[in-house]
Order: structure tokens, then C-alpha cells, then sequence
């Protein structure tokens, strides 16, 4: 029900953990719910703009795309989502812990989230260095030789590309550009997940989440559930572009 | 100072102004800034907005005054487009964007729905200090050279052709555009799922209406600026190329990406006036809204379609003819709620009983300009006249008729209508009435002239001009001094009354809604106990029977 | 008083010229923009006197002296569906106007004699098929329908000639093209009006609209020797295009003659207008653009030429109706030194850009 009925907000069988200004545990707990997905949805448009020039750009460009992804290391891509999806479970099981009131149970799910948070940020680190190393970082010190001459470089081969011509080549950046501003804005959100996490590990334990007011648990699982759908696209539409 | 400054006598149930309520509460900087209390964030709302429109207002006065001769005889080219810039981006994003929403939304709407606060107050807390950073930016800019790019950023100029401070203000937007998302995301949240028994959604004030419509408009626009701002900054800093011709970007990406938003910002900035004027036309007609649920279905409809009209602000792009026809043609239709709104407003003084207030002669002020502006919109929207108009003053008088005639004077009328409520005193009635007409002539005489010259073919933005145009910047510059003057007389008047104003007792103006049936200023909980809503929205009826029972009312 | 003195009457005269409302009408499409602007106008000032007098003839009837009491009234469905529909009707209408005009000033006709605008911070390049160049200044004749084919060196500017009431962006990366024809002759003003920097104020200049014999003359005078057919000429020789763009059967690029206009399939299956952007982009962005049949190996040459270089190519290309010029220019690159059938020194390779290979 929306709308409670009307009652003494100032009894003392309130719980600690109802805010002032809400009615009844239900209101509250429907209010937060609201206000995650409300965020999703402006997450969901932030991350829209990007997906917007990747479509536009990938049409025009699109050998340029299929170079640019072939660039890609698939297996660290793969098990970046192995990784992303494994802790969507664990972070499904550690809401299902605080919804039971399983403590020890909650902390540990949070914890392995914790670890596959950062084994996906480790991975993407690894991945981001080699692209640093390889000069397919855009900017000042983007270079196109892997794509004028494939034979040098081993993804390119491996992928029996062709060599692109100078123009098409020099579209590369913007892929490149567009892999850097998705992949980096969603390792942001991951980064923040990951910080939230912390905080969360510790009021576990405290035994906050697991006295019925699960709302934060809950809630922090949805984003998180986002952020791996956001990067199951990503790797979809970054990593497997003309794989064969 | 004498008692005689309200035109009828206010409703008093006590003489004095009640000890206990949201201000007195608690004393104290830190009960200020670290407050969840949503009448306090509005009131820090209000100090910092009006700090900032002084600032973005001394930098219209520059502009005028340099306007005056076809020169550039007080500033130089490059400190005028510096000064134009940082107009068009405090005004838009750290005074129009958040002005109603953040002062008068914050302070009402949980009152207004029988609530004790917004749903989030902390984030709402959170949502001002993201302004405050925001602003403090701006200012850092301005301190650090100024930037030159105009509000609207246009790449590749904003990216490789200038070297001012375009990242801090782009990081200010940014940041300011936070705040506004967690605006909206709480009014969206609190209107859902926080209305007190009884209180549907055809029982709300029409008010709460035009919130949540600008609210989803801020919550789903908002974040498209903030990426585009992103790669702006992407591509300054590195050099990405994703709006760069010769990597094969394309800067007519960041076009559609800034104006997605910025269109609907000008939504975003004018549907809570709307709001405004619904309740204070009501009031002061003693009578309901004409046609309640086509004033609130109009807002949705605006702010959906709000959102398909955004490139016409591209007509004369190179966008492909028939993309123009069709936005020409959703624009045409967007058009149309708003002249919807207009009628009914005007007919709610059919029959009524109208009084004179300040807030009524800002809200008669607010239908003739905003009447006048949305009309010079049409001419923009039809694709032919576009080609003309577009990038001339005529533009530049659209929207200001729009946003100054229109939203200001809006939020002036809110602000004068629910001072009583927010402070407990009453302003002076003659020296605000006063302010109203000065106002309105002062801005009639500033920017009518500019659509003659618009039509003229005067370009904007332009630091000199072709001396034929003179004349008429002189008129322009007269009538901003006038308007000016009239924006000062409104604040003295306010200010004047914290300290002599007359006590105002819960409701001056005997109106309807639930925020009236409370203590001028209200407690901190704004209720004792949970209204119950048993009537509908703007029931004069009800209103007489409550007064005529001498029931004692909520909140007290 | 049944006429007004001839003083008051000079008086209004030179009053109302001196203080014009809109700008000298000297294009063709002018008096029809001004059609639906003043439609526009009216309709506003009816709209705006209906609002006012509601206003004011409800405040005086109804205030509150005079009408103590007020009437609670719900609404009415037949004054919304008046109050929609009616400004609906209008609203359409000027979009159906303002649309047909809007076509009108964006699609040239077919005659129309096309002129090059080159803008950049902060200058007008004005290049006439003939060979003569101008800053700031634009000639053209009246009575003849004139395209300006737009395009900017670095930021967005918009070209603006209120008196024509045109007006068209000028993008870099691509061309914008927008025509008018001038009926009155005379100076008229035109203006820089997309903010483009620091001396975005002073990018103006003046279109001179001359009858056509004094136009002609102009033409004459101002002529720089060779027509931009002529440089292009001399480019398309320098970048030695003839070793792939040449009419033999093996020839490794298509034939270039009377392709401007043409439908082309590209190798994607996409059929295209060979126009103006076309070209462009086949010569700055070639991989993308590959006429079906034909391998791509065409390399680009963007950072070879810059936008006035590529303007003589299209302006050459355009006006090859056979292969004559074509063949001069493989006669005279056979005089350079270098020609071995190696590849000449002037194209952007990957090479010639330091990027070898690793």
C-alpha cells in the first residue's frame, strides 16, 4: 500500500532505523526502492549518450570498428564478464543472506563480490596498460601502425586482418576513443560499487543489515546488477565486432 | 512600517510570530549546514541563487552598457565574450535551472502533500552542496580569465580554438547538473510514494503537477548534457577526436547530444513557474483552476514532448530537410499545452473575485510575456522564419520574453506569495506592487526593441555592432536600467520586512492548499500529525467552512 | 483634415525609412518570408489582444468590489477543445508554410550558378568558378539564381545576408550549400552569425548585387587569370590522380568524366548522387566511398590539401565533360623527373607521414 494509514509517527516501537519523516517501515522501504531505480534510469541515460555515438560512429566507420575490436583481447574480455556475472550471484546471495537474516552468510557473498570487483578491475587495468603500451591510447600518442600494417602486430594477425587504408585507419581513434569513455565510465561506477562495498562489509558485520531493514542490500544489489548489464553490452558491442 | 500593507486583511489565528518553528529551532552554522530539513535547504537555496543572479545580473549591465555604442568602446572583443558567457552559463545553470525547484519546490512540496519532509533529505542536503561546488567553480573561473565559449559550448570552438578556462566551467556544469538530477529524483520519489491519506493525484495542487513534470525532465535530460560535457572535456584535455572533422568525428554529434538536454532544460526552468502561477491566480480569484486536469495533463504533456523537439535548435545545420520537417512539426505541438494553460489561467478570473497583490500583478505580468515569448517561439519553430531569426536578437528577445518576462517574474510572484509562509511577515504591499509595474515596463522597453532588431538581421553576440542598430540598443539599454531598478525595489522590500513587516498568521491570503493550514513559519515537521486530505485541491468551499468552525488547524 | 501636410508627411517618410522594422526585401524568397512573418504577426497580436483584454475585462468585471462572491467553476470541455484546437489549426498551419519555404530556400534549382564560400576565423573567402577571389565581399548578379557552397577552415560560423533572408551554417567537415536569387541591385549587409571567436563581431562583409551587364564587367576585371577549373587542373597534374583517373580500359580508378551528377553504386551496394559532398569525401575519405568494381586503394588526402584546394579539384571535375584535360594533365606529369610509374612524391602516404612500418 502506498499510503499508510495515518498514525503516531513519535511511538517508541519504532524502529532505529525509520527515518523521521516516514510514516512506516513499508513507505520507507518503497520510497528507497524507488529512488534506485529512478538512478538506474538516469544511469541508464548517461551511458545512452555513448551508446548513441557508438551506433552512429560504428555505421560510418565500420571497418574501422572491426580493427579497432580486433585489438581486443577476447579472453580477458570473456572472463571479465565470467567475472561481472559470478558476482551478480554472489551479490544476489547476499541479498537473499540479509533477507533470511543469515549474518556470516551476507558477509561472506559481500566479500566475494568484493574480490570479483576487483579481479574485474584488475583485469581491465592489465587491459588498459597494454593499450597504453601499444599506443592505441587516442591522443597525442595514438599510433596507427597496427592497422597500416597488420603483420606487425600480433592481435591483427591473429584475427587476419588487412591493412586499412590511411583515412580509414585514422578512424580507429574514435573507436578507441568511444572503448576509453565507455569502459572507463563503467569502471568508475564499478570503482564506487566497489568503495560502497567496503563500508557495506563493515556494517554487516556489524549486524546492520540483517535486523529486517534490508533496503540498503537490496538497493546496492540493483545497482550493482547494472553495472554488469552495462558491461554485458559493452563487451558485446566492443569486444565482438566481426569475430569470427 | 504602518500596518496598512496588505490590500485585505490577513487571516490572523495569532498575532505574533510562533516561537517554536523551523528557524528557531535549532541555532547555530552547523545546524544550518549540516540541516535535513527541507525548508532550510531552501533558504540556503535562496541565499546562494540570489547571490549568483546579482552576479549573472552585473554582467547583463555590462553587456547593455556596452551595447549602448556600435564599438566596442568599454570592453574589449575578447573580455565582452568572456562576460556573455559567464551571463548565459550563471543564468542558466546556477539561477534558472534550480530557481522555483530548489527554493519554493523544496520548501512546498512535502507541505503541499501532507508530508514531513522530502524523501531523501540527506541527498537533498547533498544537492545544494553539489550548487554551492558547482558556483564556487564558476566563480574560480571567472577569477582564473573568464571563458569565451558561450553557454552552449559549441565544438570545435569550445575544444581547440580557445584557450580560456572551458574545463572548470565545464566541470561546474557538470556538477550543477548533479544537484539538479537529485532535485528531481527526490521530488519524483516524494510525490510517488509520500502523500498523505487522501491525497490522490487529482487532489494535488497543480503546483506538485508542474514539479513532477520538470522533475522527470531533469532526471532523464540531465544526464545527456553531463556526458556530452564528458567528451567535451575528453576530447580538450586528450584530444579523442570524437568531434573532430579531421579524425573523422563529427561536431554536429555534440549538437544534438547538448541540445537533448538543453532543450528540455528550458522545460525544466519554466514548468515550476507555471506551477507558481497556477496556485497564485487561483488564490487571488478566490477560486479554483479552470480546467484542473488540462492544466495537469498540459505539463506532462510539455515535458514529454519536451523531449522530441531538440533539433530546432539546428534547423539551419545541415541537417537533412526532412528531420527539420519533422521537428518543425513537434515543436508546432509542444506549443500548443502551453497556449492551453495560458486560457485557462484567464478564465479561472472569470467569475472570480479578484484582488491586486504583488503576486497577482507578477502572475498578469508572467501570462501577457510569457504569451508574447511563446508566440516569438512559434516564429522559430516554423523552419522558414527560422532561417531568418535564428542567431539574431530576435532570439535573444524569445527567450528572455520566455525565461525573464515569463519564469522570473514567476518566481517573484512565488516568492512574494509564500514569503508570509516562509518567514511570517508580510512584505510592503505598495513598494512591491510598485516593483511589479516598474518591473514590467523596464523589461518590456529592454527587449522588445530586440526583436525589431533581430528581424533587422542583428546578429547575437557581438561585441559591435553596424551603427544603424544603434538606436534601438539604446532603447534596450534604457529599459534595463528601469528593469534593474525594479528587480532592486523587490528585494529591498522583501529584505525591508524581516525586520518591519507585519505578522503575517497562518494564512494571509486565505488559500487552499495544505502548507496554508499551518503556522507562518511552519514547524520543522510541518505537521503534528498527519494531515488527512478530505477535499479537493483549491475547495474555497472547504476553506469557509474550516474558518467559519474556527477549527483550529493543522500544524498549530 | 483630409490630407496630411506635405511636412508631416516628409516628416513620417523620412522617419519611417530612417527607422526601418525590417530589412530592405532584395531577394526573390524575401517578400515571402515577409508573407508569413507578418501572418505570424497577426496572428500573435490577435492572440495577444485576446489574452490581454481577458485579462483586463475580467479583473475590472470581477474584482473584488464588484464580485464579492466568487463562482466555483470546474471547467468546460467545448472552451479547452476551442482553445486547442484553434491555436492547433494555426500553429500547423505556419508549420506547413514555414516547411514549404524552408524547402524552398534549401533546394537550389537546377540553373543555379554555384559560388564557393570558404569561412574561417575570422574572413569570408569568397571563390567564383571564373577565377576571382574575394575576402569579405561577394559579387553577384541580379536576377539569377546564385548557390553558395559552404564550408568552414576550423570553427562553425553561419553565413547571413539578412536582406536575402538566408542564412546557412558553415561547418567544418562538410558543405552546407544554401541560394537565393537577388532581385534589387545594391550593397546589403552580411554577417558572421554563429559565435566563432574572438573576432566574431567583425567577420561581416557586403554582398554586391549588380545588373548583369555591370556584373560581367566585374567578372572581367577582377579575374586572378585562371579559373578554379584551371588550378584544379594543375592539382589534380601535381597529385598525379591521372595514374588511376585516366579513360584506358584498365584504368585502376573510374573515369572521372561526367561522373559530377552521375549516379554511382558503391562497392557497399549503396547508390549515390555524385554531388559536391560526394566528391569530397571520395577525395578526403576514400576508403568509405568506393565506386563498385574498383579495388580501394585510392589513398586519402586529407593534410595534403586544405578546403580551397579541394574546391579547385571538384570545380575541375565538375567541368569535364571529356577526357581532353585529362589526358593534357598525364602528358604533363610524364615531364616530371620522378615518373617511373613510382609513385609520385605528393600524396599522403603512410610513408610520406613518417608512419613506417615497424
Amino acid at each position: 500500500m502506498e499510503n499508510s494509514p495515518a498514525v503516531a509517527e513519535l511511538r517508541a516501537d519504532r524502529p532505529s532505523y525509520l527515518r523521521h519523516h516516514f510514516q512506516s517501515v513499508e513507505q520507507q522501504a518503497d520510497a528507497s526502492n524507488f529512488a534506485m531505480w529512478l538512478f538506474l534510469l538516469t544511469e541508464l541515460m548517461f551511458f545512452g549518450g555513448l551508446f548513441t555515438a557508438y551506433l552512429i560512429y560504428r555505421n560510418w566507420y565500420f571497418a574501422a570498428f572491426v580493427a579497432g575490436s580486433h585489438q581486443l583481447n577476447v579472453i580477458w574480455g570473456t572472463l571479465n564478464t565470467v567475472v561481472l556475472i559470478l558476482s551478480s550471484f554472489t551479490m544476489a546471495m547476499g541479498v537473499w543472506c540479509a533477507e533470511t537474516a543469515r549474518k556470516s552468510g551476507l558477509v561472506l557473498c559481500l566479500i566475494l563480490t568484493f574480490i570479483l570487483g576487483l579481479c574485474f578491475l584488475g583485469i581491465k587495468s592489465v587491459e588498459y596498460t597494454e593499450k597504453f603500451e601499444k599506443h592505441h591510447v587516442p591522443g597525442q600518442h595514438y599510433s596507427l601502425s597496427s592497422f597500416l600494417y597488420p603483420d606487425t602486430d600480433e592481435a591483427a594477425t591473429a584475427a587476419g586482418d588487412k591493412p586499412l587504408p590511411l583515412d580509414m585507419a585514422r578512424h580507429t581513434e574514435v573507436y578507441f576513443s568511444l572503448y576509453f569513455a565507455m569502459t572507463g565510465m563503467h569502471a568508475l561506477h564499478m570503482i564506487i560499487g566497489i568503495g560502497i562495498l567496503v563500508f557495506m562489509i563493515v556494517r554487516a558485520r556489524a549486524g546492520a543489515y540483517t535486523v529486517g531493514h534490508v533496503t540498503f542490500v537490496e538497493n546496492f544489489g540493483l545497482y550493482w546488477h547494472f553495472v554488469d548489464i552495462v558491461w554485458i553490452y559493452l563487451f558485446a558491442l566492443l569486444y565482438l565486432i566481426s569475430r569470427h | 512600517m504602518s500596518t496598512d500593507t496588505l490590500v485585505t486583511p490577513p487571516e490572523q489565528s495569532a498575532p505574533t510570530i510562533p516561537e517554536v518553528n523551523y528557524l528557531t529551532k535549532e541555532y547555530g552554522l552547523r545546524s544550518w549546514l549540516l540541516t535535513g530539513d527541507h525548508k532550510r535547504i531552501a533558504i540556503l537555496y535562496l541565499i546562494s541563487l540570489s547571490f549568483f543572479f546579482c552576479i549573472g545580473g552585473t554582467m547583463a549591465g555590462l553587456i547593455r552598457l556596452q551595447l549602448l555604442t556600435p564599438h566596442a568602446d568599454l570592453m574589449s572583443s575578447d573580455t565582452y565574450n568572456k562576460v556573455f558567457t559567464m551571463h548565459g552559463v550563471i543564468m542558466v545553470f546556477l539561477f534558472l535551472v534550480p530557481s522555483v525547484p530548489a527554493t519554493l519546490g523544496n520548501f512546498l512540496i512535502p507541505m503541499m502533500i501532507g508530508a514531513r519532509d522530502l524523501a531523501l533529505p540527506k541527498i537533498n542536503l547533498l544537492s545544494w552542496y553539489l550548487y554551492v561546488i558547482g558556483g564556487i567553480l564558476v566563480l574560480y573561473t571567472m577569477i582564473s580569465g573568464g571563458v569565451d565559449t558561450g553557454w552552449t559550448f559549441t565544438t570545435p570552438l569550445s575544444t581547440h580554438y580557445v584557450n580560456t578556462n572551458v574545463l572548470s566551467t565545464c566541470l561546474a556544469v557538470f556538477i550543477a547538473g548533479f544537484s539538479s538530477i537529485l532535485t528531481g529524483l527526490n521530488f519524483l520519489i516524494t510525490i510517488h510514494k509520500m502523500r498523505a491519506p487522501g491525497m490522490t493525484w487529482f487532489r494535488l495542487p497543480l503546483f506538485v503537477w508542474a514539479h513532477y513534470a520538470a522533475s522527470v525532465q531533469m532526471v532523464l535530460a540531465t544526464p545527456v548534457v553531463a556526458i556530452a560535457i564528458t567528451l567535451l572535456m575528453l576530447e580538450r584535455m586528450i584530444g579523442i577526436g570524437i568531434f573532430d572533422p579531421t579524425k573523422g568525428g563529427d561536431p554536429l554529434l555534440f549538437q544534438h547530444l547538448f541540445w537533448f538536454y538543453s532543450h528540455p532544460a528550458v522545460y525544466i526552468m519554466i514548468l515550476p513557474g507555471m506551477g507558481v502561477i497556477s496556485e497564485v491566480v487561483s488564490t487571488f480569484s478566490r477560486k479554483r483552476v479552470f480546467g484542473y486536469t488540462a492544466v495537469a495533463f498540459s505539463s506532462v504533456a510539455i515535458a514529454v514532448f519536451g523531449f522530441f523537439v531538440w533539433a530546432h535548435h539546428m534547423f539551419i545545420m545541415g541537417i537533412s530537410n526532412y528531420a527539420v520537417l519533422v521537428f518543425s512539426l513537434l515543436t508546432m505541438l509542444v506549443a500548443v499545452p502551453s497556449a492551453i494553460k495560458i486560457f485557462n489561467w484567464a478564465f479561472t478570473l472569470y467569475k472570480g473575485s479578484i484582488t491586486f497583490e504583488a503576486p497577482m500583478l507578477y502572475a498578469f505580468g508572467f501570462m501577457g510575456l510569457f504569451t508574447i515569448g511563446g508566440m516569438s517561439g512559434v516564429f522559430l519553430g516554423s523552419a522558414g522564419t527560422d532561417i531568418h531569426l535564428t542567431e539574431t536578437y530576435f532570439i535573444v528577445a524569445h527567450f528572455h520574453f520566455v525565461m525573464v518576462g515569463g519564469m522570473l517574474m514567476a518566481f517573484l510572484s512565488g516568492i512574494h506569495f509564500w514569503w508570509s509562509k516562509v518567514t511570517g511577515r508580510m512584505y510592503s504591499e505598495k513598494m512591491s506592487q510598485m516593483a511589479a509595474v516598474v518591473t514590467f515596463i523596464g523589461f518590456n522597453l529592454t527587449f522588445f526593441p530586440q526583436f525589431v532588431l533581430g528581424m533587422l538581421g542583428m546578429p547575437r553576440r557581438y561585441a559591435s555592432y553596424p551603427p544603424e542598430f544603434q538606436a534601438l540598443n539604446i532603447l534596450s539599454t534604457a529599459g534595463a536600467s528601469i528593469l534593474g531598478a525594479g528587480y532592486l525595489l523587490a528585494a529591498f522590500s522583501l529584505l525591508w520586512s524581516l525586520k518591519y513587516g507585519a505578522v503575517a498568521g497562518n494564512n494571509p491570503w486565505r488559500a487552499t492548499g495544505l502548507e496554508w493550514q499551518t503556522q507562518s513559519p511552519p514547524l520543522t515537521e510541518n505537521f503534528t500529525e498527519a494531515p488527512i486530505m478530505d477535499h479537493e485541491a483549491y475547495d474555497y468551499a472547504w476553506l469557509e467552512r474550516q474558518n467559519s468552525r474556527d477549527e483550529v488547524p493543522h500544524g498549530e | 483634415m483630409n490630407h496630411i501636410s506635405p511636412i508631416i508627411w516628409q516628416f513620417i517618410v523620412k522617419w519611417m525609412t530612417r527607422f526601418p522594422l525590417f530589412p530592405p526585401e532584395a531577394s526573390k524568397i524575401a517578400p515571402e518570408m515577409d508573407a508569413l512573418f507578418f501572418f505570424m504577426v497577426a496572428v500573435s497580436l490577435v492572440g495577444l489582444a485576446a489574452v490581454i483584454l481577458l485579462i483586463i475585462a475580467f479583473s475590472l468585471r470581477y474584482n473584488k468590489k464588484r464580485h464579492p462572491v466568487a463562482e466555483q467553476i470546474e471547467g468546460s470541455t467545448l472552451l479547452e477543445s476551442i482553445w486547442t484546437f484553434i491555436p492547433l489549426v494555426l500553429f500547423l498551419m505556419m508549420w506547413a508554410w514555414g516547411a514549404w519555404l524552408y524547402f524552398r530556400i534549401y533546394t537550389p534549382p537546377p540553373n543555379a550558378m554555384n559560388i564557393y564560400v570558404v569561412g574561417k576565423q575570422w574572413m569570408w573567402k569568397v571563390e567564383h568558378p571564373g577565377g576571382q577571389h574575394e575576402i569579405n565581399t561577394l559579387h553577384i548578379p541580379a536576377g539569377r539564381s546564385v548557390q553558395l557552397t559552404l564550408i568552414s577552415q576550423d570553427v562553425f560560423h553561419s553565413f547571413s545576408v539578412p536582406a536575402f533572408r538566408v542564412k546557412r551554417e558553415v561547418i567544418p567537415g562538410r558543405y552546407t550549400t544554401v541560394w537565393f536569387e537577388a532581385t534589387a541591385p545594391g550593397t546589403y549587409d552580411l554577417f558572421c552569425t554563429q559565435y566563432c571567436g574572438t573576432n566574431h563581431s567583425y567577420m561581416n562583409g557586403k554582398v554586391i548585387v549588380m545588373v548583369p551587364a555591370d556584373y560581367a564587367k566585374w567578372l572581367a576585371s577582377s579575374t586572378s587569370g585562371t579559373s578554379l577549373a584551371q588550378n584544379g587542373e594543375r592539382l589534380f597534374a601535381s597529385l598525379n590522380c591521372a595514374a588511376c583517373h585516366n579513360s584506358r580500359p584498365d584504368a585502376r580508378g573510374p573515369n572521372l568524366v561526367g561522373v559530377y551528377g552521375s549516379r554511382l553504386t558503391l562497392s557497399t551496394g549503396e547508390r549515390i548522387t555524385a554531388d559536391e559532398a560526394y566528391l569530397r569525401q571520395a577525395i578526403l575519405n576514400p576508403s568509405q566511398h568506393i565506386t563498385q568494381g574498383y579495388a580501394p586503394i585510392m589513398p586519402t588526402y586529407q593534410g595534403q590539401i586544405n578546403e580551397d584546394g579541394v574546391i579547385a579539384l571538384l570545380e575541375f571535375i565538375k567541368n569535364l565533360n571529356s577526357d581532353y584535360r585529362i589526358q593534357q594533365t598525364l602528358t604533363t606529369t610524364e615531364l616530371l623527373p620522378d615518373n617511373k610509374g613510382n609513385a609520385s612524391q605528393t600524396k599522403t602516404t603512410p610513408e610520406s607521414l613518417g608512419l613506417v612500418k615497424p
